[in-house]
Order: C-alpha cells, then sequence, then structure tokens
C-alpha cells in the first residue's frame, strides 16, 4: 500500500468529501473534519512504527511517477529521519487545531473544514515530496487555505495580516522557483533529460561561485518562513489575526517548513555555500533570538508575545541546524518538533481563555489561578517546557542545541544561552501576571475553569511534553542516521574545495559514534571528549 | 503547390460560419438567441474539429502566403477556444442587453477568420490583411451597445489609434520590402541567413515599425494607452474575447516575424525587446494595483501579461516560442474565463463593476465564487493552475537563455500581481456584505463557459502534458517553413 500516498492525500479527499455536506449541518461538517484528521494521524503512526531508524535513505517512497513528462517533473514522495517526525505532528497538531475550533468557529463551519483539511495536506505533501518541483507545489499550494484562515476567521485586522503573510511568502518562494529552475536545467544539458527529482539534483555538483546565489534563492524563501530575523515582520501580524486554530497551525507547523527547507535542500545540494553563510545566518539566528525576547517582554497582548517567543525559539532551531554538528542538528529537528507542541499549546490555551473573556491583553487578567486552577496548571507545564525546563521536551532541544553549537563556536553558544535566560524572564513575568497576584478584575472573578472537551484536547499535548522530555530516545534513535547522513554530505564535499577554515571543519562530524548516546552517558565526560 | 484547401480549411469554416449567421439574421423574422448561439457553437466545433483534422497537414500554398504548420495550429486552438468561450459567455448577456444580436455573433467570427489569417501568413502583406480583418470588426464590436456612451467613446478611441498603428505596421512592411525585395517571410528569412543583399537600416527600422503596429494590438508598453479605456467601455464579453484572441493574434505575427532572425538577432534589438518586457509588465502591474473597477484592473493586468510573452520573445530560439504560445493559450482560458464570471456578478445592465461590490460574493454564490478564486489565483501564477504553469515554462527560457535578471524582474511582477488578483478574493470572501440589494440572474451558458474555462485552468495546471507537447512541437518546427 503506497501508505505515504494516503497519509498526503486523505485530508484533501476528506475535503471533498465535505463538499457534499450541507453547510448548515456545522456538527457533521467538524467530525467529518476530525475524523479524517484523526485517521490520517493514526497512518502516521503505523508509519512512525515501521519507520526503520537506522537506515539513512528515503523510506516509504512513493514512486517516482511521471507527472509532467515534458518538464521531467516526478511524483515522488518519501521519509526519511528528518521529516518522519514533522510528518507526525502535522496531524497530530491539525486533531488539535479543529478540535479547538469547535466552539470558537461558528460561522462558515465548512469553509473553515476544507480550508484546514486542505491545509493539511498541503503540509503534509512539503514535509514528504522528493521532487522540487511537486515540493514547491505543496510549498504554495498551502497557502491559500492559510489565507483564507487567516483572512475569513481572524481578528479585526485580519485582511491586512492575510495579505501580508502571503505577500511575504511569495516573496521569498518566487526566487526559489528561479533556482529550482537553475537547477533543473543544470541536470543534464539535453532538454528531455532533465528532471526536478530530489536525488538526481542531489548528486548535482554545483558550482561554488552559483551555489552562493542558488543558495541565497532558496534560503531566502526559507529564512522568510522560518522566520529568521530581519524577515520576522509578518510573524506576529498574522499570529495575533489567525484564529486560535490557525495559530496552532501556523506556529506549530508553517514556520517548520523553512527550517525544514534548510535541512532538506540547502544543506546538501549547497554544501559549499552553506559553510561559507554559517556566520551570517547564526548571526542572524542570535539576533533574533535576543531580539525577539527581548521584544516578547514588552508585550502587552499574549498571542503576540508567544509571537514573538516563536521568532527566539525559531532563532536557536536555526542556530542548531548551521552549528551543522550531530548533536546541533538533532536538537534542532527535536525543538522543531518541541516548539510545535509548546507553542501549539500556548496558542491553544490563550485561545481558551479569549473565548471566555474575548481579551488577550496581560493587564485584563491577575489571579486568575484562583478561579481556574487546572487552566493555570496545565499552562504552567507549557511555559516551563517552552522556556527548557530539564525534564520537559525543552530541555531536549535547548540542550542538544546549545551542546553541539558550543562544539562549533562558543561565542554563538553563550550567546544562545542567554537567550534561555531572557525567555525565562518574559515567560514566566507574563504567567505571573496573568495567573498570579490578586483577583482584582471583576469580570475575571466568574470564569469558569476547563471543561472535558478542552481537558482533552490539552492532554496530548502534555504526554508529549514529557514524553520527549523524560524519554526522547524514542524519537532521537529515528532521526539519528539521517543526521549523520545529511552532515557527511555537507562535510564530504568540503574536502574536495577546501572552502571552510581547518578550525572549524574539525568539529563537524567528529563525534558521529557517540551521537546517540546522549542521555545515557555522562553528559560532562562527553562534552569533554568533543573538544 | 497551387490551391490545397485542407490547409486554411478551418479558416474556411470560420468564414462560412460567419456568412450563414448573415444570411439567417436577414431571413430570420425575429431574431432568435437560440438559433444563432447554436450556430456559432456548431461553426467553431467544426472548426476545430479541421483543426485537429489538418493538424499533421503541414504546407504552404496560395503562392507562399498561407502556412500551416505546429505554431499556426496551435494558435487556431487557442482562437477556437477563445472564441467558443465567448459564444458561451455572450449568449444569454447578448439577449438581454443588445439588440442586433446576428452581427454581433458575425462580428466575432468574422474577427476570428482575422486572427487565423494572421498566425498562419507567411506573408508581411497577408498579416496585414488578417490584422484587418481581425481589427474591423473589433472596432465595431468595442462599440456595439450604442446605447451607453463609455460604449460608444470605447470604439472611437480603438478605432482612432487603430487605424493609426496599422499605419505604422504598412510602413514596416514597407521598409522591409525595401530591405529584402519580398514581403514572403520565406523569402526574408532565406536572404536573412544567407547575409546579403539586405540594407540593414532598412530591415532594422522596418522591424521596429512592424513591432509598434503589432504591439499596439498586443497592448504593450508604451503602445497600450488604449486599454483601459477600451476594455472598461466596451461590453463585458467583447471585453474577454479582446483581451485573449486579438493579443494571441498580435503575438503569433511576432513570433513569427521574429524567429525568423531568431539565432543570430541583434543584441541591440533584444535590448529593445528587453525595455519593452520589462516596461510592459511593471507598467501594467503597478497601474492594475490601484484600479477600483474590475474590468480596468484586468485591462492593466493583461498588459501585464503580454509582458510576460514578450519575455519569452526575448528568450527566443524554440524554448522562447513554445513558452510563449502555452502560455497564451493559458491566458486565454483563464482570462476569459475570470470575465465570465464577471459577467454574471455585473447583473442587469452591469452594474456591479467594483472590485468592492463583490463583497460577500464569496458564500452568496459559492461556485462562481471558487472559479473567480480559481482564476483569479492562476492569473496571479499560484501552483496547480495553468497560469503558473505558463509562467514556469516562459522563466524556465529565459534562465535557460541566460537572461537571469529579466526571469527575477518577471517573477517580482509576479509578487506585484498578486496583491490585486488576491484583493478580488479579499473583498469576495473577507469584506462584509454589502447592504444593496442586485439581483444576479443565473445563465446556464455562462456557466458552462465558466466550467470549461475552470476544467481547462485546472487541466493546465496540472496535467498540461499533451499541451506542453504540442508547444514544444511548435517551437521546435518554428523554423520549419525556412526549409
Amino acid at each position: 500500500m503506497p501508505i505515504l500516498s494516503w497519509i498526503v492525500f486523505l485530508p484533501l479527499f476528506g475535503a471533498f468529501i465535505s463538499l457534499f455536506i450541507r453547510r448548515t449541518q456545522a456538527d457533521a461538517l467538524k467530525w467529518t473534519g476530525l475524523l479524517f484528521s484523526v485517521v490520517d494521524f493514526i497512518l502516521t503512526v503505523i508509519l512512525f512504527v515501521h519507520f526503520d531508524g537506522s537506515r539513512i535513505d528515503m523510506q516509504f517512497r512513493d514512486g517516482p511517477f511521471v507527472w509532467i513528462r515534458s518538464l521531467g517533473v516526478t511524483f515522488s514522495l518519501g521519509v526519511d529521519g528528518i521529516s518522519i517526525l514533522l510528518v507526525i505532528l502535522t496531524p497530530f497538531l491539525s486533531i488539535i487545531a479543529i478540535a479547538s475550533a469547535w466552539n470558537a468557529i461558528r460561522e462558515k463551519v465548512k469553509g473553515f473544514v476544507i480550508c484546514m483539511l486542505i491545509l493539511q495536506t498541503g503540509m503534509l505533501g512539503v514535509f514528504t515530496a522528493t521532487d522540487l518541483f511537486l515540493f514547491y507545489v505543496f510549498w504554495e499550494a498551502m497557502l491559500i487555505p492559510m489565507y483564507f484562515l487567516i483572512g475569513i476567521w481572524g481578528g479585526p485586522r485580519k485582511i491586512y495580516a492575510a495579505v501580508k503573510f502571503v505577500l511575504f511568502t511569495m516573496f521569498g518562494s518566487l526566487l526559489m522557483l528561479l533556482g529550482i529552475l537553475k537547477l533543473y536545467l543544470m541536470t543534464s544539458p539535453e532538454p528531455g533529460n532533465r528532471t526536478t527529482d530530489l536525488l538526481t539534483i542531489m548528486n548535482l555538483r554545483v558550482p561554488p561561485e552559483l551555489q552562493t546565489w542558488l543558495f541565497l534563492a532558496f534560503a531566502l524563501a526559507f529564512a522568510i518562513k522560518v522566520p529568521l530575523f530581519p524577515f520576522h515582520t509578518w510573524l506576529p501580524d498574522a499570529h495575533v489575526e489567525a484564529p486560535t486554530a490557525g495559530s496552532i497551525i501556523l506556529a506549530g507547523v508553517l514556520l517548520k517548513m523553512g527550517t525544514y527547507g534548510f535541512l532538506r535542500f540547502c544543506l546538501p545540494i549547497f554544501p559549499d555555500a552553506t559553510l561559507a553563510f554559517v556566520p551570517l545566518i547564526s548571526i542572524l539566528a542570535l539576533i533574533g533570538i535576543t531580539y525577539g525576547a527581548m521584544v516578547a517582554m514588552v508585550q502587552k497582548d499574549v498571542k503576540s508575545l508567544v509571537a514573538y517567543s516563536s521568532v527566539a525559539h525559531l532563532g536557536f532551531v536555526m542556530l542548531g541546524i548551521f552549528a551543522l554538528t550531530d548533536q546541533a542538528l538533532t536538537g534542532a529537528i527535536m525543538q522543531m518538533i518541541n516548539h510545535g507542541i509548546t507553542t501549539g499549546a500556548l496558542f491553544l490555551l490563550v485561545g481558551m481563555i479569549y473565548e471566555r473573556r474575548h481579551t488577550r491583553l496581560i493587564s485584563d487578567f491577575g489571579g486568575i489561578a484562583h478561579v481556574m486552577p487546572v487552566f493555570a496548571t496545565f499552562f504552567l507545564i507549557i511555559t516551563l517546557a517552552s522556556i527548557g525546563l530539564p525534564g520537559t521536551n525543552g530541555f531536549v532541544g535547548e540542550f542538544l542545541i546549545l551542546l553541539g553549537t558550543f562544539k562549533s563556536n562558543i561565542t554563538y553558544a553563550v550567546i544562545g544561552t542567554a537567550g534561555i535566560v531572557l525567555a525565562a524572564v518574559y515567560m514566566l513575568w507574563m504567567v505571573q501576571r496573568i495567573f498570579y497576584g490578586e483577583l482584582d478584575k471583576f469580570e475575571n472573578k466568574s470564569l469558569l475553569d476547563l471543561g472535558p472537551r478542552e481537558k482533552i484536547i490539552t492532554l496530548p499535548l502534555l504526554i508529549m511534553v514529557f514524553w520527549i522530555g523524560l524519554y526522547p530516545r524514542t524519537f532521537i534513535d529515528k532521526i539519528e542516521p539521517s543526521v549523520r547522513q545529511l552532515l557527511s554530505q555537507v562535510r564530504d564535499r568540503d574536502h574536495h574545495t577546501q572552502l571552510v577554515h581547518p578550525d572549524r571543519t574539525r568539529g563537524i562530524g567528529k563525534d558521529r559514534c557517540q551521537g546517540s548516546g546522549i542521555f545515557s552517558e555522562g553528559e560532562i565526560e562527553w562534552v569533554s571528549t568533543g573538544e | 503547390m497551387g490551391f490545397d484547401w485542407r490547409i486554411i480549411s478551418p479558416e474556411i469554416a470560420v468564414l462560412a460560419t460567419a456568412i450563414v449567421l448573415l444570411v439567417v439574421d436577414l431571413f430570420l423574422k425575429k431574431a432568435r438567441n437560440t438559433v444563432f448561439t447554436s450556430i456559432s457553437l456548431a461553426g467553431i466545433l467544426i472548426a476545430m474539429f479541421l483543426t485537429f483534422a489538418n493538424s499533421r497537414h503541414l504546407g504552404v500554398g496560395f503562392s507562399n502566403i498561407v502556412v500551416n504548420d505546429y505554431v499556426g495550429f496551435y494558435f487556431k486552438i487557442i482562437f477556437c477556444l477563445g472564441t467558443l468561450l465567448t459564444i458561451f459567455t455572450s449568449s444569454t448577456y447578448v439577449a438581454r442587453e443588445l439588440r442586433g444580436i446576428g452581427e454581433y455573433y458575425t462580428l466575432i467570427f468574422i474577427a476570428t477568420f482575422g486572427m487565423m489569417v494572421m498566425a498562419t501568413s507567411a506573408d508581411l502583406i497577408t498579416i496585414f490583411l488578417g490584422l484587418e480583418v481581425m481589427s474591423i470588426p473589433l472596432y465595431v464590436l468595442a462599440g456595439i451597445n450604442r446605447d451607453r456612451p463609455r460604449s460608444r467613446e470605447a470604439a472611437m478611441k480603438y478605432f482612432l489609434l487603430g487605424a493609426f498603428s496599422s499605419g505604422f505596421l504598412l510602413y514596416g512592411i514597407a521598409l522591409m520590402f525595401g530591405a529584402y525585395g519580398s514581403t514572403s517571410l520565406i523569402e526574408i528569412g532565406r536572404r536573412f541567413q544567407v547575409g546579403v543583399n539586405y540594407s540593414q537600416v532598412l530591415s532594422s527600422a522596418g522591424l521596429i515599425f512592424i513591432l509598434i503596429g503589432l504591439g499596439f494590438k498586443a497592448a504593450l508598453t508604451p503602445f497600450h494607452l488604449w486599454v483601459p479605456d477600451v476594455y472598461e467601455g466596451s461590453v463585458a464579453p467583447i471585453t474577454a474575447f479582446m483581451s485573449a484572441g486579438p493579443k494571441a493574434a498580435a503575438f503569433a505575427a511576432l513570433f513569427r516575424i521574429f524567429s525568423l532572425f531568431s539565432p543570430v538577432i541583434s543584441d541591440n534589438f533584444n535590448t529593445i525587446l528587453w525595455i519593452l518586457a520589462v516596461g510592459t509588465m511593471t507598467w501594467g502591474n503597478i497601474l492594475a494595483i490601484a484600479q477600483k473597477n474590475i474590468k480596468r484592473m484586468l485591462a492593466y493586468s493583461s498588459i501585464a501579461h503580454a509582458g510576460y510573452v514578450m519575455i519569452a520573445l526575448v528568450a527566443g530560439g524554440d524554448a522562447g516560442l513554445s513558452a510563449g504560445i502555452f502560455y497564451l493559450l493559458a491566458y486565454t482560458v483563464m482570462n476569459i474565463g475570470a470575465f465570465a464570471v464577471i459577467i454574471l456578478f455585473a447583473g442587469r445592465g452591469e452594474k456591479l463593476e467594483n472590485i468592492k461590490d463583490y463583497a460577500g460574493f464569496g458564500t452568496k454564490y459559492p461556485l462562481a465564487g471558487i472559479a473567480l478564486t480559481v482564476f483569479m489565483l492562476s492569473l496571479a501564477g499560484i501552483p496547480s493552475t495553468a497560469g503558473f504553469m505558463g509562467k514556469y515554462k516562459i522563466f524556465m527560457a529565459a534562465v535557460n537563455s541566460g537572461y537571469v535578471w529579466l526571469a527575477i524582474i518577471g517573477v517580482m511582477n509576479s509578487l506585484i500581481s498578486v496583491w490585486y488578483y488576491i484583493g478580488v478574493v479579499v473583498a469576495m470572501y473577507m469584506l462584509p456584505e454589502s447592504e444593496q440589494k442586485v439581483e444576479v440572474p443565473f445563465s446556464t451558458t455562462l456557466m458552462v463557459a465558466v466550467f470549461i474555462a475552470l476544467f481547462a485552468t485546472l487541466h493546465l495546471g496540472l496535467f498540461p502534458d499533451r499541451w506542453l507537447d504540442l508547444a514544444n512541437l511548435a517551437g521546435a518546427n518554428f523554423n520549419w517553413i525556412l526549409q
């Protein structure tokens, strides 16, 4: 059974089915959406269980089938360690997003469900496509439902936010399209033999000079999506205006498409350029970490606070990717998942309180832990996970990233660590102002605590927080070999071109055998052997 | 070769239909719309069938003035499709809004005949004849709604400027004759390739005049000034018709003439084309942003699209030609599709023409709303639509020929265009529903047009192989008449 095609296109089929349900039957529509997401999620779990963590190649490959012969476009899907977790994360968060909208979305439910399902197909397609053209189609196709989600069900400035989101993303991706075209044209001098198949393109030896330009074309598209400082300005607008479900997907999955793009395309196809751009991107990532944290600190609106915290968190992921060491890259992938879970959860919880009070201003709350104890507990746990307390998922990701970065560049690691402190400041301060202190606002006195539906939605996220926090090997084991393979793709070519200072190459992938033992061996010892 | 009727059989079918329509109009006591629609449909389908049937029957005929090759074949398909869609979009509209149904269809068919002549001529004089046969009915059609002052103004403007541009074309042809001693494209091509006995100055000047004359019809900046007023003033189905076929016909002539000089055309001349391409798309896109009237917006957008096709002309060679003609096909279906929905939304007497008037239409008319969304996204070049595939091919041709900066300017223009196309979608779905109640009369034929265009847009976007192959075939044989 071509399981990947099923996973990718099942939501689309669900959207098609939804077309035939009358728009007055809101419940039937929501259940259809939920059902298809749940089945999709079950399929991805099956995929995960059968995924062979020791292999480094693409697994469960569908295709390559010829799609557009005259353009050399193939339809081919596959997963490896880099994408497998993102593939599970997508339907997982989609379920939560649809469930979160159960009461919040009352108008145009049909359109909402269809958008959510198409969006899901788009995102899954992005993570599984192993053809550049196919990837681009999914990459752009998921823009449209997201645009509708923000623009139709969003807040007061929804149109501005939606259009800004589309234009920013398109700006980057159009240049990437030219990059894809150039790579396609390079695959063969014969027009008939050209292809956009990713594996063929990965084997291309792109001249270093050209690599720089193509890297920039791809990196811009991904950097806007991540968003890397200074391309982040669309993000707060989109997040603040998007409905809760949209924010969950946007923060949880969509941003990961950017970091995933770096891992999947920039690193292996343009290794020389990657090494050359390490300082620039690392510095931008560090600016993002500190800038995001500082701006988050002064936000009045909880949602925009969480949005700016995303800028900081994704800065960490970028730092990890461009540290180009085993641990840092593994940590970056884990952090992508962690950020999806914690930030998704934060937006979910913020959405719950917004449904009750119709405000998100921090100053409108205060002391609500007295009336909403369960909510406060949940929120605190997620907050702690977000700032990376040991025992939660956030710790695993950030620790690995910093560890890996420490090996490649101590300065970056030190500045990055400072960012964690800042994160603790703004998150905990926000929690303090919202939940503790005196319950002085009249409107807050009658707030109801979470109902059963809300508890059930939040619970899976909490489970994941502790699962990854306490036993990350379930996941890390599946991704490590692919990470090593990716790094060797970057590094092996380095031997031929000698672009990079020998000091830096020393750190890269040196400790490949020790990677899987991060949490079983003594940490301190292991750090010292690395140096 | 004598009289090989097969190579012009589609043209004959179209012209015959025009005559039949004229005669029927004469004998029918009361003009019946269904009769005209049926005759028109039958005529265009026969023409389409003949085009396909004779697609492999290549040849030059009638003393080397008409050529049936793959390029001509492709363009004939574009024209037939454009006319077919126009008939569907017109049917209800004409019966409702206009007097003189018979002449309306007759003129459309004569114009289509003119386009076909333009696309299949192997002689500059025939190109000119085709252009005039196409243009004169269009001047009339632009002003066919005599009761509306804007319509009359449009016709007048179009006629005056059009006549002027025809003069340019004719002058260019005269100069070319001076340079090469022949108006036959075959002769000109041969003499150019041999490289003797022609005057460089006369040849370049002639080409520039021809470029101006045809550029007017193709709506290239700075020859585009008539476009917004004429598009806004004409009745909507005619605007749709004008935006697709005549533009494609002008490009057909441009491609045919310029591909004669293709491999060795001088750098200076390519610079002119380069500037025209950049100017056309940028100017069109930037002005389109400011438009409130949707027909005017699409007028400027059609200028921008001409700019994209110009990229293909600059890129040149077989890749450029095949990209250009594929793009024109894609543009024809998506643009007429968009106009079909606009005609539907405009209501009786074309009252709703502003983008803002569409507030809430997305939920009020779900099917038409989705269709217009797809057309807008396709015009903007979002993947899985015809517009994207066309742009992909054009930018590929540009990158392949080394015009990377042109491609970058092209994609940035594409980005600008997203802004205003998305504006229509914003109005339909995101603005609060307006108070005014304007009845939008439903029309079956219009919906047929919408569905054909929608199907074609998605088909060309998702499974374009067949049409890409034909375009590539046309591109690979673009110099076939010279051999």
